[in-house]
């Protein structure tokens, strides 16, 4: 007995080393990105990086500003076309509509959700980027086009999560409130959206995470010029095309420039992965 | 919130407007497989999934790609399955609820939310550069072991919780050790639950382009060894589209991944249906 008690310690003791070894790659990533992009800044100062608007970057001028914006506005345009989408039909398909439709349409939305993302940039180019530059003029491919297709890439997301949360509240909160008189409509939005907010929050942020990181899709819609977009039919660069796009031929300053390009990605996402972490906390205890 | 319809009428409108939403949403997600199917399946044949590409591309098949693919998810599914489920029966079985899993979980749950990209970036500066592995099969499938580490870990940690109680004290109770009763009893209930995270992951390496390229290369020979640069369908995919080398080519790749992606997830979809309806 007292053998199998120390060979049961040996597994205990291995699985440890196996879980931290899976972590511990969040650290060595961390590391690597961190130590080859930090220095960089430093020795050009952070305000060549943050406060510019030249990326020269064969000529000691990183400015990634024009790359923040660029990520920031194709991003919340993502989310002005997903969100409303995917919380509309979240709601649709939980309140007003009956369970048949709802186990139907949910699985056909997830097998969806595994599109590889190059398809719906490609979507991009075929279909939408021709559209924006025969109605609204410019090049098409712009901070609009890639806003759209990253809204609808991020859809999926959003819907299935935010059904989910809203699914998970107890039955007796909408049996109550229509006992009491109010239409369906009512309940969801002075009830049960409340109720379930954090859900619906950390499915946003989530969703916001893809639409942030996404690389390749972007890189095929947006048009990628590192100028400072003056319109939405203007073509813009995010901070992971940039990367993307040059990664291939730079050396030297030029790819530290690119890891630093990465810090600033890596540093944006762990800020919304620690919101939507606390926010998904909050709501399961 | 004073709204400015009566509450029946503004239940009309709002109910109409969600339908039309939903209608919508359904739609724009079914039009992209059928618009890809449309274009793409007329390009599919047997010549075109076992020949070599002729030209970078522009003619022929796309075989060494479908290799490539094979290739680095294997690689990447076999090292991350076992630290993935190990890293899950720690979580679950070998330890209690506390600071330790919290942290374990804070950090599956960030590895979760990095852009690929990043791990793209990693992978090249580690595998490729460092560790001198070059542009290859390796360097590939470490990077995406990485890349899906935490879907196994989150999926393969449901599973096992939902395994009930009553199994493990049996097992214990009828003199099992806490190994004998993992192994034996909980895995084996699980697995379904664990596989659905294996066949999600394979799913996520199909498709991944950016932390692929720049990890395995871009290739087009047949790869011989780990140590090849592979080109992978996504990759190629990518490539013919963005190079204008050969739109009806880009299609037929395109209908070829997302025909094994929509086959995966149904895969998927029903193994985890059963394994809740065995447990619920």
């Amino acid at each position: 007995m007292r053998k199998l008690k120390g060979k049961e310690r040996l597994i205990r003791l291995s699985l440890l080393v196996v879980a931290f070894s899976a972590i511990s790659v969040l650290g060595l990533i961390t590391l690597f990105i961190f130590s080859e992009g930090l220095p960089i800044m430093f020795r050009h100062g952070l305000k060549n990086f943050l406060f510019n608007l030249d990326w020269y970057p064969t000529e000691g001028s990183f400015g990634l500003l024009p790359m923040i914006i660029g990520s920031l506005l194709v991003t919340i345009g993502a989310m002005l076309v997903g969100v409303p989408l995917g919380l509309a039909g979240a709601i649709y398909l939980t309140q007003f509509t009956s369970k048949k439709v709802r186990v139907v349409v949910k699985p056909l939305i997830e097998l969806l959700a595994g599109i590889p993302s190059v398809v719906y940039g490609f979507i991009g180019v075929v279909i939408l980027v021709p559209l924006i530059r025969t109605y609204l003029g410019g090049p098409g491919l712009s901070v609009l086009a890639a806003a759209v297709i990253l809204g609808i890439m991020i859809l999926p997301t959003i819907l299935s999560i935010s059904i989910d949360s809203l699914m998970a509240l107890p039955p007796s909160y909408r049996e109550g409130s229509i006992a009491l008189g109010a239409t369906q409509w009512q309940t969801v939005r002075l009830v049960l959206l409340p109720a379930a907010r954090s859900g619906v929050v950390a499915s946003i942020i989530l969703g916001m995470g893809r639409a942030v990181g996404e690389t390749m899709a972007v890189i095929m819609i947006a048009g990628n010029a590192t100028s400072l977009p003056r319109s939405i039919l203007d073509p813009v660069r995010t901070l992971t095309s940039n990367i993307a796009l040059e990664m291939g031929y730079a050396s030297g300053e030029h790819r530290q420039a690119l890891f630093a390009t990465g810090v600033i990605l890596f540093i944006i996402i762990m800020v919304l992965n620690t919101i939507a972490n606390l926010t998904s906390r909050k709501m399961s205890s | 919130m004073r709204s400015w319809l009566a509450p029946r009428k503004e239940e009309k409108v709002v109910r109409t407007i969600f339908l039309f939403i939903t209608i919508l949403s359904v739609c724009l997600l079914a039009f992209i497989v059928a618009f890809i199917l449309k274009h793409g399946l007329p390009v599919l044949s047997w010549d075109f999934l076992t020949r070599n590409p002729v030209e970078m591309g522009k003619e022929g098949g796309i075989f060494p790609t479908i290799i490539g693919t094979v290739a680095l998810t294997l690689l990447a599914i076999i090292i991350a399955t076992p630290i993935g489920v190990g890293t899950a029966i720690f979580l679950t079985e070998y330890t209690t609820e506390g600071r330790l899993t919290r942290i374990i979980r804070f950090g599956s749950e960030c590895l979760a939310g990095i852009p690929s990209i990043i791990f793209g970036l990693f992978g090249f500066i580690l595998f490729v550069t460092k560790m001198k592995m070059g542009w290859s099969i390796l360097s590939g499938g470490l990077t995406l072991t990485f890349m899906v580490l935490p879907t196994i870990i989150r999926t393969s940690e449901e599973a096992i919780r939902f395994v009930p109680k009553a199994y493990r004290e049996v097992s214990l109770s009828l003199g099992g050790t806490k190994w004998q009763t993992v192994f034996r009893v909980v895995l084996p209930a699980a697995l379904p639950g664990i596989a659905t995270g294996i066949i999600l992951s394979i799913g996520r390496c199909i498709g991944e382009t950016a932390a692929v390229i720049f990890t395995a290369g871009s290739a087009l020979r047949l790869p011989t060894s780990l140590f090849s640069s592979s080109r992978t369908m996504s990759v190629h995919f990518y490539i013919l589209a963005r190079e204008g080398i050969s739109m009806s080519q880009a299609y037929g790749t395109a209908a070829v991944l997302i025909i094994s992606i929509l086959l995966i997830n149904v895969v998927t979809y029903s193994l985890m249906n059963r394994f809740l309806r065995k447990y619920s």
